[in-house]
């Protein structure tokens, strides 16, 4: 559902200090979330939408704390159930901009259930999904994105499952949009939050996240300053996909597979390198791309995936707006006295 | 057609209990809501219940598979859907065997020959035919051959035999009309109706319905006809209404007379689904009916809606509401309105999902984590489930607090009389909405009176809050652990259901005053309760009848009025919660019980023979 920002007009400039809260905020130190709730506070002025028509929904976990951090309409909800109380939300006020924040624990585990039927709908609304690969509230027990065989609480000798990759659930379920970014880059956090708003439809935004007391460092292969270049590809729009410190790697498709190469190395050149197209209705690519893990692969970072479809709110809209105009049934009066009725 | 008949020994009746039973594939739910039609248009009152089972197509011809249709009309006023039939259809064998122990040892049985086979037979488990091993003396059983005339009514259309033989119920119908002569241009009409696009199948039912009609005519076997006249009912515009139909209807009406939007999260469920059915019909009033992925995103988009603004409600049957459980903390902690509509089945677990109880009654009050008190209202008739769920919407939006309105199985499917009401004549509802801007608003401050805090809807500018399932402080809403806030927190909760006292009608009495026997009921149970002590009254024994409808938080005057009866009953389709519930509230009192647990409603003679022994034991 497009947002109507006629009501805009004429309002001052929201900043960042309209939607920065009085309450204390209690993540541990250098946890990643402090980033990510300062990035939104960047985003939410530049969305064009009343700071009264702004509504964060979340479900439990540490990263679910985030609506009590954010001066707007917010509901913290319960462990696993935030897309369906974010549903109920939009549906009831389409015209509202809802934000949902979950953790990997809240949105794949006790919540996957929502979280692909909300997805698969298509309903308008964004879904911050922080995923840390571990139970941080709980104090340190896997979750569906756990690699397999890691070692925590409950998995003292390592864990037995695969884990989950969102991107892949997304499209899975039929998604429209799915980005991921990280948390110690702010500007691509705030580029791939703005696109999530921008996208009619539900918007999945997952953004690997540092818990520094039970996962520290989980990422630190992709996000740190010294590997990040080789292991993370920023995918841009119409742009080939190149990565690497010297700019000097990229992706081809070779049959049906993805696979690195290096520029200038058995003829490669940068016309080679497939080109980013998250519009596809395919999802093939987006797909390989979700998967892509490293060292063999960069991590795909940006809007992965963003394909224009109808939302389930503007049907539902327009479905309601055509019964009013054309049912014989203009009051509850009128439903009473229809139909096979007699007098006496 | 009354004026020509060679039949005029016409017989007056004051109520009959009419049953159409056969094949679940044999249309006798349709059968037998034509005919409670033409009893509206008679001007009887009248109450119907549907029997089937929970297969869609259980085998065919076997016991499992019967499905029933029973109705109760009448000149007086008409409670239940009555317990043993005067007329009975019975389509196969397998329907006779499992409706006779329903049926009055003198009753009319309508059956169909054609049915009655060895395969039949065996199917239905009777080792002799029925017919001929004396089984059925002292019935007046009519023995038509259905089948093959249905097929000769409409020979030359040129159906084949299997389209031919699915109006056969009609010709059953025929016949039933024939005996309480009743005209059959209103079914014509129906049939016009409802077969606009296929002309050929519109006169095929029309011949069959005619054909039955001449047989019973002409059959020996009917030597009288019946006649019922008019109830004496209030002037005015009628229609037959579900408990379903009227429980969606009647969230409808609180909607509109709320000016608010109607949002609905479910998820189908037997026996609650025909309500998001129904619901989802309705976008023309901006309802918005969601079918959820499961019980649990119904209620939690219906709590997402209600914090947004909308009259929110979740439908559900018992298992569902274990499920919801946890949601319905939620809202209590957020202390928003919302109606959760729960049609109670035979439980525990999947139990008995077609059959109905009020077993649900403590899982109501109670089945959830902390002190998590909520409104409870039961509707006591079909027509009720309208009212009902209009006086829950409008409890839990101006008390700012969920409601559950306990419905059953019975109620939800069995229909009755409704007169129409005028949605300007329902009482107002009146939301506590949060103004714009207020300086002052804070989420938890609370009205004086009701203790409802305010409703600020997102969108509104000034109001900008957040809420959740954390303790909360009082009055500013800002998360709190503290120990003192929780423990006056807990505390405000419960005082703010208790005080809805004051805001609903004290609990009356059908009967005395005071006297030797007060019996004591809840919910779906009313009609039935009320015949029987309206029976036992017109013998002249002291027995008087407090049917419950509110139960949490219960009638200012419902202690001070069990004191005055000699004797306590409290009759309940479950094990016993009521009974617990009032011990437990009032246990100066000495409390008997009588429960039926067989997924099967109260009959009036089981009830009568309870009460006398009870009046009998000095």
């Amino acid at each position: 559902m497009t947002l109507d920002t006629s009501k805009m007009e004429g309002l001052p400039q929201l900043t960042k200090e309209d939607f920065v809260s009085d309450q204390m905020v209690k993540w541990c130190p250098g946890c990643g979330d402090h980033a990510i709730l300062s990035s939104m506070e960047k985003v939410f002025p530049q969305i064009g939408v009343r700071k009264e028509d702004f509504m964060v929904v979340s479900g439990i976990g540490c990263s679910s704390r985030f609506p009590y951090y954010m001066n707007t309409y917010g509901f913290h909800g319960i462990h696993g159930r935030a897309a369906a109380i974010a549903s109920g939300v939009k549906l009831a006020n389409p015209n509202l901009s809802v934000w949902m924040i979950t953790g990997d624990g809240d949105c794949t585990a006790i919540g996957g259930n929502h979280f692909i039927h909300a997805v698969r709908r298509n309903i308008d609304f964004n879904i911050i999904l922080f995923n840390n690969k571990i139970y941080g509230l709980t104090k340190g027990q896997f979750s569906p994105t756990t690699d397999k065989g890691s070692k925590t609480k409950t998995s003292p000798q390592g864990t037995f499952e695969k884990p989950f990759n969102p991107g892949q659930l997304v499209i899975g379920a039929q998604g429209t949009f799915y980005a991921r970014a990280v948390d110690n880059n702010p500007k691509l956090m705030v580029e791939v939050m703005l696109a999530a708003q921008k996208h009619d439809g539900t918007s999945v935004v997952e953004i690997l996240q540092n818990c520094v007391i039970f996962s520290n460092k989980i990422h630190d292969m992709v996000t740190s300053r010294e590997t990040k270049h080789e292991n993370q590809i920023h995918l841009k729009t119409g742009e080939p996909m190149i990565f690497g410190k010297e700019l000097d790697k990229g992706i081809i498709l070779e049959g049906t597979q993805l696979k690195v190469v290096k520029i200038g190395e058995n003829g490669i050149t940068k016309d080679d390198l497939l080109v980013h197209d998250p519009t596809t209705e395919d999802p093939g690519i987006h797909d390989m791309l979700c998967n892509m893990t490293a060292p063999e692969f960069p991590v795909a970072m940006g809007v992965i995936r963003a394909v224009k479809q109808e939302t389930y709110d503007d049907l539902m809209v327009e479905c309601i707006e055509h019964e009013k105009e054309h049912s014989p049934m203009k009051s509850v009066d009128d439903m009473l006295m229809g139909g096979n009725t007699w007098e006496i | 057609m009354a004026n020509n008949k060679k039949k005029n020994d016409v017989v007056e009746l004051e109520k009959v209990v009419v049953r159409f039973a056969g094949d679940s594939g044999d249309g006798m739910q349709l059968t037998g809501s034509l005919f409670s039609d033409s009893a509206a248009f008679a001007g009887n009152d009248f109450a119907t219940f549907p029997d089937y089972p929970s297969e869609i197509r259980a085998p065919q011809g076997t016991i499992s598979g019967v499905s029933g249709f029973q109705i109760h009309f009448g000149h007086t006023f008409i409670h239940t859907s009555g317990d043993f039939c005067d007329v009975l259809v019975a389509m196969n064998p397998a329907s006779l065997k499992a409706t006779l122990k329903w049926t009055k040892p003198n009753a009319t049985i309508i059956i169909d020959t054609d049915a009655f086979n060895e395969k039949g037979f065996d199917k239905a488990g009777y080792e002799t035919n029925p017919l001929e091993d004396n089984s059925l003396d002292g019935y007046n059983v009519i023995k038509a051959p259905i089948s093959t005339m249905t097929k000769a009514a409409v020979a030359d259309l040129g159906l084949d035999n299997k389209v031919a033989l699915k109006s056969k119920n009609m010709f059953a119908l025929g016949v039933v009309l024939y005996l309480f002569n009743r005209e059959l241009d209103k079914t014509y009409e129906f049939f016009e109706e409802k077969f606009k696009s296929n002309p050929l199948v519109v006169e095929a039912n029309k011949r069959v319905l005619r054909a039955g009609n001449h047989y019973a005519e002409n059959v020996e076997a009917i030597v009288q006809t019946y006649e019922v006249q008019p109830a004496e009912l209030e002037k005015g515009t009628y229609r037959n209404i579900t408990g379903n139909v009227a429980t969606a209807w009647g969230l409808l009406a609180a909607a509109e007379r709320a000016g608010l939007e109607l949002f609905l999260g479910s998820y189908p469920i037997t026996p609650a689904t025909e309500i998001l059915q129904e619901l989802s019909k309705h976008k023309q009033f901006g309802c918005k009916a969601f079918q959820a992925e499961d019980e649990i995103a119904g209620i939690c988009s219906a709590i997402g809606a209600a914090y947004t603004g909308s009259l929110a409600v979740t439908t559900t049957s018992g298992p569902g509401l274990s499920l919801k459980s946890e949601a319905i903390g939620l809202a209590v902690m957020t202390e928003l309105p919302l109606v959760i509509v729960n049609v109670q089945r035979g439980g525990p677990s999947t139990g008995l999902p077609t059959k109905s109880e009020q077993s649900d009654l403590l899982q109501a009050l109670y089945g959830r984590n902390g002190e998590a008190p909520v409104i409870v209202l039961a509707a006591k008739s079909s027509v009720d489930c309208f009212y009902g769920a209009f006086e829950a919407a409008k409890l839990s939006v101006e008390h700012m607090t969920p409601v559950i309105f306990l419905t059953d199985g019975s109620l939800a499917n069995g229909s009755e009389v409704f007169k129409i009401p005028k949605v300007a004549d329902l009482a107002s509802i009146t939301p506590p909405l949060a103004e714009a801007n207020d300086p002052d608003y804070l989420p938890y401050h609370r009205n004086e009176e009701k203790l409802n805090r305010q409703w600020a809807i997102p969108g509104t500018e000034g109001l900008r809050h957040r809420v959740g399932g954390l303790e909360k402080d009082n009055p500013t809403g800002n998360v709190s652990h503290d120990p003192i806030n929780h423990q006056v927190m807990t505390q405000l909760r419960e005082e703010k259901v208790n005080r809805v006292a004051d805001y609903i009608p004290d609990q009356n009495v059908f009967g005395d005053d005071e006297g030797e026997l007060l019996v004591v009921s809840w919910g779906g149970t009313y009609g039935v309760m009320l015949t029987t002590v309206e029976k036992l009254r017109e013998e002249g024994k002291s027995v008087s009848l407090a049917h419950f409808r509110y139960m949490m938080p219960l009638p200012k005057n419902t202690e001070e009025l069990l004191g005055r009866y000699q004797k306590i009953v409290v009759c309940e389709i479950n094990n016993g919660q009521f009974i617990k519930y009032l011990k437990m509230n009032f246990p100066q009192y000495q409390y008997m019980q009588y429960n039926k647990i067989q997924g099967l409603p109260f009959l009036v003679s089981e009830l009568e023979d309870k009460f006398n022994e009870i009046l009998n034991d000095k």
